[in-house]
């Protein structure tokens, strides 16, 4: 055998998107799409060992209060105590464990610590909005936070967002990385947001949202949200490559 | 089971204080212990006008010196590599700027047993994108482009839009010009 044959290896691509479950590149109603969105068609790349490897980040570097955003400061932050927990499994229904989950979020007023976000709102001195945690052996996470506010921006006249949470995943591979949004149930702008809206398929759409869950919720403490998160999974078949 | 994975969002212009704060930023993709050729890559990213992102974010994922992946899929790695995550992910700046540390990647193993050519695999997030944007890097220049197999797949006149170039008055930096749109527009690939 040369060292051709001794570097081979067995590939098991990933699993492509459904039609309709991911938003188009282009969506103009979103304005800051228009510029920015890439005009000719992507060139499908068969899966290589660079696409199936990825990073295997942010292990060891979680802190005490990184998933509880109420306790990062020295006094409460105002607003509605929620836990939002839930569990990270592939397309194969398979839990994935030890993965990074970031998130980020406005606090109760609808307002970012951001310097960039200067709408009149106020800021909270005990609320930053920024967390991370690890998945555990069964996929599951779970943050402490408060209910964010929607917030006015500049898309179209009277623009607002539906209140959401930013999600960030780590998968096992570099294309199991996932940048979301969770929402919350029976947001009453859905219908006007064009971010959301940007997803074609209406089940899709739905899987953005969280449900409230009363036995997460604790008595006389903090309201529940459930929300499990689908990154794409493997293929069945290996094949070598 | 099959089920359906969640739709991306759009990362938006509000991540930096959750992603890219100084302990979240990486920079350096390979420690000074990692062996193989040092690189110091600039990327910049700019819209259809032509004007610079100054609220993007990139990753960059890449194999060590040997063309090994520090990853339990890839078969050839026997133990994590300390010296090497092979991840870095980075904000851009005013100018839609950023610059990694890093190490040229050997040459990893491609579909139909052919080698691919050193590459970098990125992923761009940006307001007004609501799914990352897949693309590579390459090193113009290198007589392994030739034959990569995955640049093969690229119409010609398009290839040099992948291509970092090297900076002849710097020794081991190079730049990287990732065009959302117009005539340069990047080639970005469907994962």
């Amino acid at each position: 055998m040369g060292p051709l044959a001794n570097e081979r290896s067995i590939i098991t691509p990933y699993r492509r998107h459904e039609a309709g479950s991911q938003p188009p590149l282009s969506y103009p109603a979103y304005q800051s799409n228009v510029r920015r969105a890439p005009t000719k068609p992507l060139i499908l790349l068969p899966h290589t060992l660079s696409e199936i490897t990825g990073p295997i980040y942010g292990h060891g570097e979680i802190g005490e209060t990184d998933n509880d955003l109420t306790r990062q400061h020295g006094g409460e932050p105002i607003g509605e105590r929620i836990i939002v927990t839930g569990r990270v499994l592939d397309s194969n229904g398979r839990p994935v464990p030890q993965a990074l989950v970031e998130v980020w979020q406005a606090n109760s007023a609808g307002r970012y610590i951001h310097q960039r976000d200067q709408h009149p709102a106020p800021l909270d001195p005990n609320f930053t909005g920024a967390g991370r945690t690890l998945t555990d052996e069964n996929g599951v996470y779970r943050f402490v936070t408060l209910k964010p506010g929607p917030y006015p921006w500049f898309n179209h006249y009277n623009a607002w967002r539906p209140a959401h949470i930013h999600f960030s995943l780590f998968g096992r591979a570099f294309l199991t990385r996932l940048v979301t949004q969770m929402y919350f149930p029976g947001d009453p702008f859905f219908p006007y947001d064009p971010i959301f809206q940007s997803v074609p398929d209406e089940k899709a759409r739905q899987r953005m949202i969280s449900k409230f869950d009363l036995e997460t919720t604790q008595p006389n403490w903090a309201t529940g949200y459930k929300f499990d998160i689908v990154l794409r999974g493997p293929e069945a078949t290996p094949f070598e490559g | 089971m099959d089920l359906v994975p969640n739709p991306s969002q759009t990362v938006g212009p509000f991540f930096h204080f959750s992603l890219t704060t100084a302990a979240h930023s990486v920079r350096c993709i390979a420690g000074p212990q990692a062996p193989g050729e040092r690189v110091w890559l600039m990327c910049r990213v700019l819209d259809g006008d032509g004007a610079p992102l100054n609220d993007a974010m990139i990753e960059i994922w890449q194999a060590n010196a040997e063309g090994k992946y520090n990853h339990p899929d890839d078969p050839r790695i026997s133990a994590k590599d300390p010296t090497f995550t092979g991840f870095g992910r980075l904000g851009t700046d005013e100018n839609g700027m950023c610059e990694f540390e890093t190490i040229k990647p050997g040459r990893v193993p491609g579909p139909g047993n052919v080698f691919q050519a050193p590459h970098l695999n990125v992923a761009v997030y940006a307001r007004g994108l609501l799914r990352q944007l897949y693309t590579r890097v390459y090193f113009a220049g290198d007589p392994a482009n030739q034959q990569d197999p995955v640049l093969a797949l690229v119409p010609a006149e398009r290839r040099g839009t992948l291509m970092a170039l090297s900076d002849p008055a710097r020794p081991g930096h190079w730049r990287f010009q990732v065009h959302l749109q117009g005539e340069q527009e990047t080639v970005f690939f469907d994962v």
